[in-house]
């Protein structure tokens, strides 16, 4: 079995031109599939028998949530991925994570509110599923401070690793404690749709909003790992090529 | 301030009686935790005053919250186990800017790191010091603390069995985000950043654990989890804060 | 067209919702942008620097 690919992943170079020549094809299917889940959960999806059409903010809400939670999870990998083989190019990826993972945690949490508003009357809820993302985004700000904290770029790369990996690790428990928390003092009020299951044509448009969001992560990621790359990198041969491009 | 090099002295003599005939590489190991950790009790005796500041915090913290909420105890005692929890925390956060900063400053933490011990055990023992300085004496507070928010005095032992347990887990959770803010001027507001998110765990379980005790309840479960968090602290964060120092140390 | 608009009612929070999402995307890929024609820039500019020295 040839390991040859995956050992040129951890060539700068190399990675900086495949990230070039791939971002287009995640970044125009993410297009497409968006716009076919927003067509699909806007228009054609029916609306809700408990909800009514307040339950369409699920086709942003979850997304931003899937996304916050993934690419937390991604960067714990590739921190520890770093941290272990000592690999440049994993650290750049850790970094390149933190800012989208953030953002799209700050959408998961007001989109959570705003449907919390129409549906339980109130714009917060401590339920398990938003004090979890608030909690995390707490876990971005934290790791994306050290990070700003500490000049040296190496140094940097290993503290905020060690971070990261320390706060993947903790997520579950967190995230259990904060379940149990919220069952010892009320009745567990998850944002469930009318039903256990939903239709086909709910739930298709949430696929295609899921998985376009990924891809679309993906794209965003491939971007800011060439400039994480790029500040990485001393050596002046394949930088006067790439950048004179 | 103690001699920088006397510590280091010590732990490679320690470490040089591994390759005596018939010590065993635990008993330097063993030594070192035991030096290291009587240098830090014995460094913080010498600055008493800087001992009590946690612990005057607690007490003023849990102060506040008659005055801003109500004086009436029926109310107090439903809000005291947070009360509680949150000022421990918070005073335990002050006390974690100590743990490794006099000795980065003057050298010391760079000759245990060099020294040919286990960097983890050391760190470990430097955390164990501060559970003895700060939590020990936190949970010997907190009942009186408890009693000043309207506790009943059945309570009071399951109050300090909880936070006991508790700051065990709450030393070892900080030591890490102590260890990665190191060379950092006024690093206050990112170490409370970095270690609180993590040490939620062991709020909302002592926190529990303490109502449980103030309201006569079965507080076996949480503090059962509140013992399991400790002991994954103790195997683990002592590690992550080692290697968090060697980082901060480059 | 009125009614897909008034989204039964909801549209003061499924609107919102959706334009704070739209923003969070769009933001990212002005971001992500930028950040790379910055990284070029100083790349560039570390390049010239070094090129000077004899």
């Amino acid at each position: 079995m040839k390991w040859t690919w995956l050992h040129r992943l951890a060539s700068p170079p190399y990675v900086y031109a495949l990230a070039a020549r791939l971002t287009p094809w995640f970044a125009w299917p993410a297009a497409l599939l968006i716009a076919a889940g927003l067509w699909g959960g806007l228009v054609l999806a029916p609306a809700d028998y408990q909800q009514g059409d307040g339950f369409r903010i699920i086709y942003v809400h979850a997304p931003s949530g899937w996304l916050s939670l993934m690419v937390y999870t991604i960067m714990g990998v590739a921190a520890a991925v770093g941290l272990i083989w000592r690999i440049k190019v994993a650290h750049a990826v850790a970094a390149s994570c933190a800012p989208i993972g953030a953002s799209f945690t700050f959408a998961a949490l007001v989109t959570g509110a705003l449907w919390g508003e129409p549906m339980w009357g109130t714009y917060w809820e401590w339920d398990p599923r938003l004090t979890s993302e608030l909690i995390l985004l707490f876990l971005y700000l934290g790791y994306m401070g050290l990070r700003a904290g500490i000049d040296d770029t190496q140094r940097a790369d290993r503290a905020s690793a060690l971070l990261a990996v320390v706060g993947v690790v903790n997520v579950p428990i967190i995230h259990y404690s904060v379940t149990w928390w919220n069952s010892l003092h009320q009745a567990p009020s998850v944002m469930r749709l009318g039903r256990p299951t939903m239709p086909p044509t709910m739930l298709l448009p949430l696929l295609l909003m899921l998985l376009g969001f990924t891809l679309y992560f993906v794209a965003l990621l491939l971007m800011r790992l060439r400039s994480e790359v790029l500040a990485r990198e001393r050596s002046a041969s394949w930088i006067r090529e790439a950048v004179s491009a | 301030m103690s001699t920088p090099g006397a510590p280091a002295a010590a732990l490679t003599r320690a470490a040089a009686a591994d390759d005596g005939a018939g010590s065993t590489p635990a008993a330097g190991a063993l030594d070192a935790v035991r030096l290291a950790l009587l240098r830090d009790l014995k460094l913080a005796f010498r600055k008493r005053g800087q001992l009590v500041q946690p612990l005057a915090f607690f007490a003023l913290v849990t102060m506040l919250f008659p005055l801003a909420v109500s004086p009436e105890l029926s109310r107090l005692r439903e809000i005291a186990p947070g009360v509680i929890w949150v000022a421990a925390l918070l005073a335990s956060l002050l006390a974690l800017e100590f743990l490794f900063r006099d000795d980065a400053y003057d050298g010391t933490l760079e000759q245990y790191a060099l020294s040919g011990q286990s960097l983890t055990w050391l760190v470990f023992a430097k955390t164990a010091a501060h559970w003895l300085l700060t939590g020990l004496p936190l949970a010997l507070m907190a009942p009186l603390a408890a009693l000043s928010l309207g506790a009943p005095s059945a309570s009071l032992p399951g109050i300090v069995g909880s936070v006991a347990v508790g700051s065990v887990a709450l030393s070892l959770i900080g030591s890490i985000g102590a260890a990665l803010t190191l060379g950092m001027k006024r690093s206050g507001a990112l170490l409370s950043l970095l270690t609180l998110p993590l040490s939620l765990p062991v709020l909302i379980f002592g926190a529990r654990a303490t109502q449980l005790a103030i309201s006569g309840g079965p507080l076996l479960a949480p503090l059962e989890l509140l013992g399991a968090l400790a002991v994954l602290g103790v195997t683990l964060a002592p590690l992550a804060a080692a290697a968090a120092v060697r980082v901060s140390l480059e | 067209m009125r009614e897909f608009f008034d989204m039964g009612g909801y549209a003061a929070f499924v609107w919102p919702a959706y334009l704070v999402t739209l923003t969070v995307v769009v933001l990212n890929m002005v971001w992500a942008r930028r950040a790379l024609a910055r990284s070029r820039a100083e790349a560039r500019r570390r390049l010239d620097r070094r090129g000077e020295q004899p």
